[in-house]
């Protein structure tokens, strides 16, 4: 093996040290290194190929190569150099500390707790490398660090570029990725879902919470099309253990259609944050049929799987037609006329796009911090009546369960509430009102002012306009016509 | 080395224009025309004009088949395209006639070859559309990248040794990176007359580590206007509206 010799700690490759050899395999080693312009720690991976075969070690370099250069951000290694094929071949990345994901579904079953937890760090992953037009698709315990800054995925060399020529090709015989973890539209050779992804996540899930992948370890062929004709419901039972809305995610996760699952990991992450705002269905609701439920579910499928929707044509487009919109409803005066404005500018925008979901959220003020929850005059918590003013307010959208969930904060500046709601969550676009200018607002800025500021998303501040806004307090309820 | 690479211009100046000014912008160190200088369009002793400037500053010009009508005749034309030609012939000088007919076929540089049509028989006007086509023309030649256009619907066939050829659809104004381990065949989209129902006119940026199509809007109306100002059909400039 003339490889060998030549590798080995203190060879030199353009500027990268090697150092210790931490890994080899028939596909190639991965090495420690050092470089002059680096102070971060270095891995180099060095491809081998045999003579006259294993042209998918070459293909596997080339894609990798191809996109990890192109991908940046705490959920990668950071890239810092690569190697021609036709010279020496390698890829210097950043070494990542942490531990694979692997010592968690080695420890599974792990709590319902954790499982939420991982789950969250791998969405905001995927939500990351999904917005720079990669899939994964090789998606497993042993290809996720979690490291200090979150989930950090490794091994592209089965990804996918939405942009980019598929080096896989489409001539590929046998389909590729991890037997497990694999979703089934990449078991019949189609490489171009960002939903392909999602259900790994799924698999990784229903594995941290059950100890064994959905469909085991499949080592042949018709094993492996098992997933193609087994609906979520028919995995519900081993995941009776676990809350029924964290349930009810890694089902989604699992559908056998990508368009039955989460459009977005956008959309996972939302329901991992709010699981007792999940809507329950039949894929998880295992009780209240049995065995006849499942078997109604497993006839229903091939019908909802043909349904034609209509696909987005490129990532991009998928982000824009899923959103999660955020509608920051001032309901301290009751429903007055900007809140209705504010439904009106939130229903044109959930016309505008199907798929798109809605988080309502309205801020309860408390005087000072740590003060014990406000009661109204009934002696109920103040939560309550705003949490039903707020479901009150949504109602004539008429949104599906599943489409649709309600958020009272509490805090004493409106603003920093809805900004902290607005950071921990995927939100691709806020709806709010600003009310007309005060002295007091002069002053100390308007909440909608400070949110337009500070987001990250698209803000939309909607205002009651022409005459009779002042300073006034708004009308209360009982003046407000009744839309529906 | 960054090159422009322009193909199909079929004498639109306004679509040939936009391009030129974009290039301009983006910078570039030399121009590939390949061929179809004329044909179609309302503009083609004014395009010819543009492309001869660019030649006297180093630009590589190369034969396309309705440049070689124009001397040649239709024999193998559409109707359309042959009605378009004898309209064209009467538009043009003998400096611009003498131009055409001088225009080689191809033109290699290290590993890249550039061509109207296909590398296979490139004076029979080959149409490369198919992964079949672009086995053929793999197959005409050792260039490691080929570079064409006649068909004006941009496409990418990329092939790694032992494997089969595999095609992709560019998408406008993203790079698609070269491994040195495939060769590619680049059909460049139209200048003048796109036909994949992009109306905007495309030019190709080569770089040594990948290619871009950009594709560019410009001003239809006035193209359409000329076209319905003489005797060529209507239909032709209709037809930039959809890009087909």
């Amino acid at each position: 093996m003339s490889e060998r010799k030549i590798l080995a700690p203190g060879l030199m490759i353009d500027g990268f040290t090697l150092g210790e050899r931490i890994f080899a395999g028939g596909m190639g080693s991965v090495w420690r290194a050092t470089h002059p312009d680096h102070t971060l720690p270095i891995i180099v991976k060095i491809p081998f190929f045999a003579p006259g075969e294993n042209v998918s070690a070459i293909i596997a370099f080339e894609i990798e190569e191809m996109i990890m250069k192109r991908l940046s951000g705490p959920h990668v290694p950071k890239f810092l150099g690569s190697g021609e094929l036709a010279d020496l071949p390698y890829i210097a990345m950043e070494f990542v500390e942490g531990d694979l994901l692997s010592t968690l579904t080695d420890a599974a079953p792990i709590p319902a707790a954790e499982v939420v937890r991982v789950g969250q760090l791998l969405a905001r992953a995927l939500i990351d490398i999904h917005r720079q037009q990669v899939v994964h698709l090789d998606l497993k315990p042993g290809n996720v660090i979690l490291s200090k800054r979150g989930a950090v995925l490794i091994d592209f060399g089965l990804a996918h570029h939405d942009k980019l020529p598929d080096l896989m090709g489409e001539e590929t015989a046998l389909p590729v990725g991890s037997a497990p973890y694999m979703s089934p539209e990449q078991i019949l050779g189609d490489r171009t879902h960002l939903e392909s992804d999602i259900y790994a996540v799924g698999a990784m899930l229903y594995e941290l919470a059950t100890a064994k992948p959905p469909f085991g370890i499949p080592n042949t062929r018709s094993g492996l099309k098992q997933r193609l004709k087994t609906p979520p419901a028919m995995l519900a039972p081993a995941l009776s253990g676990v809350p029924p809305g964290l349930a009810e995610v890694i089902l989604k996760s699992l559908s056998v259609d990508p368009a039955d699952r989460y459009p977005t990991a956008d959309h996972l992450l939302f329901d991992l944050n709010h699981l007792d705002q999940v809507a329950l269905t039949d894929r998880s609701q295992r009780n209240s049929g049995g065995f006849l439920a499942r078997i109604g579910a497993l006839l229903s499928r091939p019908s909802e799987a043909r349904r034609a929707t209509p696909r987005p044509t490129s990532f991009e487009q998928r982000f824009a037609s899923a959103p999660v919109i955020m509608a920051a409803v001032d309901l301290s005066h009751g429903a007055d006329p900007l809140a209705e404005l504010v439904r009106v500018h939130v229903r044109r925008v959930l016309a505008a796009e199907p798929r798109a979901r809605l988080a309502c959220v309205t801020v309860l003020k408390t005087k000072i911090i740590g003060e014990d929850k406000p009661i109204d005059e009934a002696g109920r918590p103040a939560y309550i009546g705003r949490l039903v003013a707020l479901k009150d307010w949504a109602r004539s959208l008429h949104l599906p369960e599943e489409k649709v969930s309600y958020h009272v904060l509490e805090g004493v500046d409106a603003a920093a509430s809805l900004m902290e709601y607005a950071n921990h969550n995927p939100i691709d676009h806020i709806v709010m009102g600003a009310r007309a200018s005060s002295s007091l607002r002069r002053h100390l800025g308007s909440v909608s002012s400070r949110v337009v500021a500070e987001a990250r998303s698209t803000v939309t501040v909607v205002r009651l306009g022409g005459v009779g806004e002042t300073d006034e307090p708004p009308p209360g309820p009982e003046s407000v016509p009744d839309e529906s | 080395m960054r090159l422009a690479l322009l193909t199909d211009i079929h004498g639109n100046a306004e679509a040939l224009g936009a391009c030129l000014e974009h290039i301009a912008a983006v910078g570039v160190d030399g121009y590939v025309i390949l061929g179809d200088i004329v044909g179609y369009g309302p503009d083609p002793g004014p395009v010819i004009d543009k492309v001869m400037e660019l030649q006297s500053r180093g630009a590589v010009v190369l034969l396309g088949n309705h440049d070689e009508a124009i001397a040649d005749g239709v024999a193998g034309m559409s109707e359309l395209a042959a009605e378009a030609i004898h309209w064209t012939r009467e538009q043009l000088s003998a400096e611009h006639k003498a131009f055409l007919a001088g225009l080689p076929l191809t033109h290699q540089v290290g590993n890249a070859l550039f061509v109207h049509s296909s590398a296979r028989d490139p004076g029979d006007w080959n149409y490369v559309i198919h992964r079949l086509h672009a086995v053929d023309c793999f197959d005409a030649t050792d260039a490691r990248r080929i570079f064409c256009g006649h068909t004006h619907r941009p496409i990418l066939f990329h092939q790694l040794a032992g494997r089969p050829v595999e095609e992709f659809v560019p998408k406008p104004n993203a790079k698609v990176p070269f491994s040195r381990a495939r060769r590619y065949l680049a059909v460049i989209g139209s200048v003048g007359q796109p036909r994949d129902h992009n109306p905007n006119a495309c030019w190709a940026l080569l770089e040594p580590d990948g290619l871009t199509l950009n594709r560019i809007a410009y001003d239809i109306d006035s193209t359409a206007r000329k076209i319905a100002a003489t005797r060529l059909p209507r239909w032709l400039g209709l037809r930039l509206y959809e890009g087909r």
